[in-house]
């Protein structure tokens, strides 16, 4: 059904990115891929991935940005993480015209019935953040499942009962729980940290929240002063410098 | 986003199709069908059906199209669906009575053209519905989509006619030509401000970064190869290509057809055909615009602005 829930889901479970901690190392994404393509909604495939013209399917993909506070900001690289928000307004549901997207009325969670999905991508038109990918191969929408088959998987030792991200996450920057428990993890730190939504403007709702970057007291970083940098020498490598540059 | 052709074609050859259902409904043409008839419902018939099957060539998985006939509820494309099957089969009756018979049954005709152009809203809100896309959500869309609609359906009535041997009044073919450009005019007026930001989107919106009076910008894009995400929602047109082949479209797609309805006067009504096929060609220029320049949301992650 293509409908949202028609009552609030009682649990809310999604993710916190913290993007104070995380380092880009692209292991969430990496860890992602290899779950997901031997998960419950296998393969999640690539498209000529030994030679030229590579396209794959991926659930997880980290930006990298370099962002300038202002005038005495020195600027940072922070990189950023972006899959499925699960938004409790989510575009990507309504649109669909065969029942195959919905959003699970007892957790949040909004999945693709593969069995029914036509490949329109109308959805993934209409979802802000680029976090729904046709499968090349399988010509069937995919997206993050919140790894719907880890988390409720009572094989696994309660601390594996994660998605494969957070689990692979070296720095901690990921964390997942249910929103709507006022006293988990996740809560607690979009409280403490100030947990943000991405494009609110867009009225999605999405249940996944992003923590700032911490301020750093500017005495703390150490400041490149750009005038006093070299801008030529004598020397043996300053006339180097000059008889390269004739020949440019 | 990827102007894809299938979706150009549905969109144009529908649009003709159900135009002329719905004028067809409505009485245009007089009582009697003999040649004229056949050929303007087969005409109806035929574009639609084509247009139909070039929007299935889109799906990754044509065999579940069936499936897009279930969620009448909230999604446009079902409702366009379920709306495209109800406006063939009334007509078919229609016509049906008004070839065999010689009646023109009005309430099976109105009921024709009703749905037709509900048909045409549908598809129009398939797009105007996509807050992502700015130029589609912001800008009188399903307005433009029902106009050059029932344009095409009038020149495509009188084409039929001009075949038959007769000719139609050029002043209804000509006043919708008309009033059909002034509304893609409008629309192009309205889109040309609206870019990817209309609604307030930025790359410090998206990632929450830049605080205020701050920058941010892509440093690092997640993969090195094309994906999905940029050959579907990043499409780039080069704008100095962008203006002539949008003074191709309104040319041909309006005014040449006028211009050909006038001097049909003066040569048969044959002409209309010629006219039809300058709008046909026209309009499928703009349409490819209409996708090409549209921009999503989703690729200012990727640094686009």
């Amino acid at each position: 059904m293509t409908q949202l829930p028609s009552a609030p889901p009682p649990k809310k479970l999604g993710l916190v990115i913290d993007l104070d901690t995380c380092v880009g190392c692209q292991a969430c994404a990496v860890s992602c891929k290899e779950w997901n393509t031997g998960g419950v909604a296998a393969p999640l495939s690539d498209k000529n991935p030994y030679q030229a013209g590579q396209s794959g399917a991926w659930l997880n993909r980290v930006h990298g940005y370099e962002v300038e506070g202002g005038d005495d900001d020195p600027g940072r690289t922070v990189y950023f993480p972006k899959s499925c928000l699960h938004c409790e307004d989510a575009p990507c549901v309504t649109v669909c015209p065969t029942g195959a997207s919905y959003k699970r009325a007892d957790d949040g969670i909004v999945l693709v019935n593969e069995d029914a999905c036509m490949g329109c991508g109308l959805c993934a038109w209409a979802c802000p953040y680029g976090a729904r990918e046709l499968d090349p191969c399988e010509g069937v929408m995919k997206k993050c499942t919140l790894c719907v088959d880890r988390i409720y998987n009572e094989s696994f030792a309660p601390e594996d009962r994660v998605p494969a991200c957070v689990a692979a996450c070296p720095t901690s920057a990921r964390h997942f729980g249910d929103f709507n428990d006022p006293t988990s993890n996740v809560s607690a730190l979009v409280a403490e940290r100030g947990g943000y939504d991405l494009m609110p403007e867009q009225e999605c709702r999405p249940t996944n929240k992003y923590l700032p970057v911490r301020e750093k007291r500017l005495s703390d970083v150490v400041k490149v002063d750009r005038g006093a940098l070299p801008t030529g020498s004598d020397g043996f490598f300053g006339w180097l410098d000059k008889a390269l540059a004739k020949l440019d | 986003m990827h102007p894809a052709p299938s979706l150009i074609a549905f969109t144009v050859l529908s649009g003709l199709g159900l135009g002329m259902m719905a004028w067809l409904g409505l009485g245009l043409g007089g009582e009697s069908a003999g040649a004229f008839g056949w050929i303007a419902v087969a005409a109806a018939l035929v574009s639609t059906g084509v247009g139909g099957l070039a929007s299935t060539s889109h799906l990754a998985r044509p065999s579940r199209a069936r499936l897009a006939f279930s969620q009448w509820r909230s999604s446009w494309l079902s409702r366009e669906a379920c709306l495209m099957v109800a406006t063939v089969a009334v007509f078919l009756v229609y016509a049906g009575i008004w070839l065999f018979a010689g009646v023109r049954n009005d309430v099976l005709g109105v009921a024709t053209a009703v749905l037709a152009m509900a048909t045409v809203y549908a598809t129009a809100m398939i797009y105007g519905q996509l807050r992502t896309v700015p130029r589609w959500s912001a800008t009188p869309t399903r307005w433009l989509f029902v106009a050059l609609s029932l344009a095409s359906g009038l020149l495509g009535v009188a084409a039929a006619m001009g075949l038959a041997g007769g000719a139609m009044s050029i002043w209804l073919p000509s006043g919708g030509l008309l009033v059909a450009g002034a509304v893609a005019y409008w629309w192009q007026t309205v889109a040309g401000a609206t870019t990817r930001g209309a609604d307030g989107s930025t790359l410090a919106t998206g990632t929450g970064l830049g605080g205020t009076g701050g920058r941010v910008e892509l440093m690092a894009p997640p993969h090195t190869e094309a994906n999905y995400l940029l050959t579907e929602m990043a499409y780039e047109v080069g704008r100095r290509r962008a203006r002539p082949l949008r003074r191709l479209g309104m040319v041909f797609g309006f005014a040449v057809p006028v211009a050909l309805v006038v001097i049909s006067l003066a040569v048969g009504g044959g002409l209309y055909v010629l006219a039809l096929v300058s709008h046909l060609a026209g309009i499928a220029a703009l349409r490819w615009l209409f996708f090409a320049e549209a921009e999503h949301v989703q690729a200012l992650y990727y640094g686009r602005s």
